[in-house]
């Protein structure tokens, strides 16, 4: 069978590789990942658990974020040019940049516009032969950051620069350009696999330009690195880097305290103290840019009274959700977008807990023995890690101002796509990540007009917030943005489309002997520039 | 034997049409689809997720589904998984080895330990040692496996650190896969210290994975002996004045032997549901994990392939069990 030679090829030069880069000061570093990759061409997926074993450690962008924060900064573009009428982006490509060498692929030629041509292409034109290659092949990221709507042709300017012409002003588009989906892989890599028929092998056998370069995976159990010698940003401390995919949290924990790896992810809330308390580990932590809101369906009676909606505000105590749900781990949200975003209007203020003033409200409105279902969510994310709790916890505020609710919740896949439903009975417990630490990835996204129906929960379209929000899209002044956005917050706050729950907080064990590790705001896990001590 | 054998065989016909039947309308009858859900909250519009079903062959009727499906399965092809987009028998190849491995000595601790603690119970039917062996028992059968697995880890592996916490060998060795099995693999590779890692990672995840067939085995194996003991032949070889030993042996444990015979292969199955919870305790790449990743994934063709894969081992070992069985105790053979 074809794939057992594969493998057994690929491990053996895997094995030879590491006993070429296991001398005696080889440094390993062992990071217990919390799932196993679904492969590793990272713009076929949407998955973090993909982009932390696929683009981040194999791939680069052609703009990265500053490591820890949301700033747009070069890679493998030096620079960039924007057209004045913000419908073209020239990037100038950084030389000699070498792509990976590894026991499946040598590769002739350095980085060129010719493998940012086709790292594009392949997901933006139906008839590149790229575009199909493996059965479902859906370019999903690509796809929902409206890219086939927005790029109308990307140009090969000389070898070394590539062209972006627009169909309208965007301006988040160079923060897209930094996402996992935008990662650049080699266009001569691609051309041998299809002489050779199997370009099935671009997604398990990945060539890349990035810090660290592939060298086997073991299905669910462990994936290998090992730093690229020739990596244009300088080769890495360490010289291997593992993945150990360890599933269940206090098994995560075990490992680490026992020495069997270095970092881990997701702790369990219950664990946090324990984790505290242990000198061999330390603990990080950082605000995630997220958001768990409550999203009413304004469309109907009695939620499309914007009374209502505040008044049920008012009846929720976001500080028993934050002791009960979050465990100490969140903060309590005031705007739709988290506070270490750009742009976050800190002069808004948030409504109050206040049952009096609820009930007051509620009658005002004429609002009296009102009856709802707020749908849980029935599985864990970061801004929600217990929808039904939370769920429950709204249960009895609401049960206080006279408010009667029942819980409801689905299985995942359908929970998404009922809750898009413009008639859909009950408001939605939801949240969001950022992608690209733009706001109109929240702002749009989230409360746009084109969201209703789809993204848009709420189904809310409001005249004001909607103008603010498409003219910050065309505009590239940062400062002219900020303001557009902070007025759009204020107009939210009004309207309460939602009611705002939480940003959590992120937490990041690990061994006291790793050194230089940075929390990405943006929710990845990134192993350049680490190190670890003797 | 050859029209037994035969006999077993024609049996395998309908439950092969029931297996593929069932796991193939089975995940297609759960809600959400696989293009819904690799969108996440981000969403998919209708016009996209019409496309993605379409590439995947999912916007046919039913009936050309499983029909594909089963010409599919005569080709030895069962499709590509939606997911890693690697062909869904290569998936299994590489995974089932772990599974077997793990299956494999938990059901040879279970024998081991189960079937002479069941006969020592019967023997010692209504003393303190056969309450306590019973008690002992019942607690292993009722135990959560999650909560069991965890309890060993913190115990054996966190305060005492005997045993690793989990994964199937060490990360310093990284050798090439030949059989899959990794205490094989291990030997064959020649590295020193290889397999008796190996060794040390398989002790905690086997015993969590016998604890209850070997709680079920002796349960069994004490009431078969029980039975036995009580019948005229057993009483007769003691009247002839036999040794204890040689009664037990020669004569009750043979006969008392068949039920077990049979109770083991039953265990087959709960062996690979339990492998589920054990393989996710302890980072086990096995087709436990596979599966349940996939259902919630809604990986159709990873679900009903894999399925499929493992019903045909259970109904092979329950073959072989039959056979077994036709040897242990002539009376079968005949009938």
């Amino acid at each position: 069978m074809n794939f057992q030679k594969s493998l057994k090829a690929t491990l053996l030069g895997a094995s030879l590789a590491v006993i070429a880069a296991s001398g005696a000061s080889a440094k390993t570093l062992v990071y217990c990942s919390e799932g196993s990759p679904e492969g590793f061409d990272t713009a076929l997926y949407t998955a973090g658990t993909t982009f932390d074993a696929s683009s981040k450690p194999l791939y680069n962008r052609l703009v990265e974020f500053k490591r820890g924060t949301t700033e747009v900064i070069p890679g493998l573009a030096e620079s960039w040019e924007v057209s004045e009428d913000g419908l073209e982006y020239t990037f100038n490509l950084r030389k000699g940049v070498k792509f990976h060498t590894t026991s499946f692929f040598t590769p002739t030629r350095e980085f060129n516009a010719d493998d940012v041509i086709f790292s594009f292409e392949r997901q933006l034109k139906k008839d590149n032969p790229w575009h199909e290659y493996t059965p479902g092949t859906a370019w999903e990221y690509f796809n929902g950051m409206s890219m086939p709507d927005l790029i109308k042709e990307i140009v090969k300017v000389d070898d070394h620069t590539v062209k972006f012409v627009l169909n309208r002003p965007e301006a988040p588009m160079v923060a897209n350009l930094a996402m996992d989906f935008a990662s650049i892989v080699s266009a001569e890599y691609a051309a041998q696999l299809e002489a050779a028929g199997t370009k099935e092998q671009m997604n398990q056998q990945p060539v890349g330009t990035g810090p660290f370069s592939f060298v086997g995976y073991q299905k669910d159990a462990v994936i290998r690195y090992a730093a690229h010698p020739d990596y244009w940003n300088g080769k890495e401390k360490i010289d291997n880097l593992i993945f150990a995919i360890t599933p269940d949290a206090a098994v995560r924990l075990q490992k680490l305290k026992a020495g069997e790896c270095h970092v881990m992810p997701y702790p369990a809330p219950a664990d946090i103290a324990d984790i505290r308390d242990d000198g061999n580990l330390t603990l990080m932590e950082q605000q995630g840019l997220n958001v768990g809101y409550l999203a009413y369906n304004t469309k109907v009676a009695p939620f499309d009274k914007k009374e209502v909606r505040k008044a049920l505000n008012h009846a929720i105590n976001k500080q028993a959700i934050l002791d009960a749900v979050f465990q100490g781990s969140g903060q309590a949200a005031k705007n739709p977008i988290p506070p270490t975003m750009w742009s976050y209007n800190e002069a808004i203020e948030d409504d109050d807990y206040n049952p009096e003033l609820a009930k007051e409200m509620l009658a005002g409105a004429g609002v009296s023995d009102l009856s709802m279902k707020i749908w849980a969510m029935p599985v864990q994310r970061p801004y929600n890690p217990n929808a039904r709790r939370m769920a429950e916890v709204i249960q009895a505020d609401f049960a206080n101002v006279g408010v009667n609710v029942e819980i409801v919740s689905y299985e995942w896949g359908e929970y998404l796509s009922r809750s898009k439903d413009e008639a859909r009975d009950g408001a939605v417990l939801l949240g969001w990540t950022g992608d690209n630490g733009d706001p109109d990835n929240f702002l749009a996204v989230l409360l746009g007009c084109d969201g209703v129906g789809g993204s848009n929960r709420a189904q809310w379209c409001n005249d004001d917030f909607e103008a603010l929000i498409q003219k910050a899209k065309t505009v590239t002044d940062k400062g002219e943005r900020t303001k557009l956005y902070e007025q759009a917050q204020a107009v939210f706050k009004e309207e309460a489309p939602w009611a705002t729950i939480a940003h959590s907080v992120v937490f990041m064990p690990m061994s006291s002997k790793v050194t230089g590790y940075v929390m990405d705001p943006l929710g990845g896990h990134w192993f350049d520039g680490v190190d670890i001590a003797e | 034997m050859l029209r037994f054998l035969l006999g077993r065989l024609g049996l395998l016909i309908p439950t092969f049409i029931g297996v593929t039947l069932v796991s193939f309308l089975f995940i297609r009858m759960l809600p959400g689809d696989p293009a819904e859900l690799l969108a996440g909250e981000r969403g998919i519009s209708p016009e996209r997720r019409a496309e993605v079903l379409r590439q995947l062959g999912f916007d046919k009727p039913y009936w050309q589904q499983y029909l594909d499906y089963i010409l599919g399965i005569f080709q030895g092809d069962l499709g590509i998984s939606f997911v890693s987009k690697k062909p869904v028998l290569d998936e299994f190849m590489t995974l089932f080895p772990a599974t077997a491995e793990l299956a494999l000595c938990a059901i040879i601790i279970a024998v081991c330990v189960g079937i002479p603690a069941g006969i020592f119970a019967a023997v010692k039917r209504g003393s303190i040692a056969d309450q306590a062996i019973m008690g002992t028992a019942l607690v292993g059968y009722s135990m959560p496996i999650f909560w069991w697995g965890l309890l060993l880890i913190i115990f054996f592996s966190g305060i005492l650190g005997w045993t690793p916490v989990s994964g199937r060998i060490s990360l310093m060795f990284f050798f090439p896969q030949v059989t899959g099995f990794m205490l094989i693999d291990s030997l064959l590779s020649g590295e020193k210290g290889a397999f008796l890692s190996a060794v040390r990672h398989l002790i905690l995840p086997s015993i969590v994975l016998a604890t209850i067939p070997l709680a079920v085995i002796a349960r069994q194996t004490r009431s078969a002996m029980l039975e036995v003991l009580g019948e005229d032949y057993v009483r007769t070889a003691r009247a002839k004045g036999l040794p204890p030993r040689a009664v037990i042996g020669l004569h009750a444990l043979r006969n008392a032997l068949i039920p077990v015979v049979t109770t083991i292969g039953l265990q087959v199955g709960v062996l690979l549901a339990g492998a589920i919870l054990t393989e996710t305790i302890f980072s086990w790449p096995g087709v436990g994990k596979w599966l349940v990743d996939s259902i919630s994934r809604r990986d159709y063709l990873v679900v009903q392939g894999g399925l499929l894969l493992i019903a045909g081992i259970i109904m092979l070992v329950n073959l072989i069990v039959d056979v077994l069985y036709g040897l242990i105790n002539p009376r079968i053979r005949h009938h």
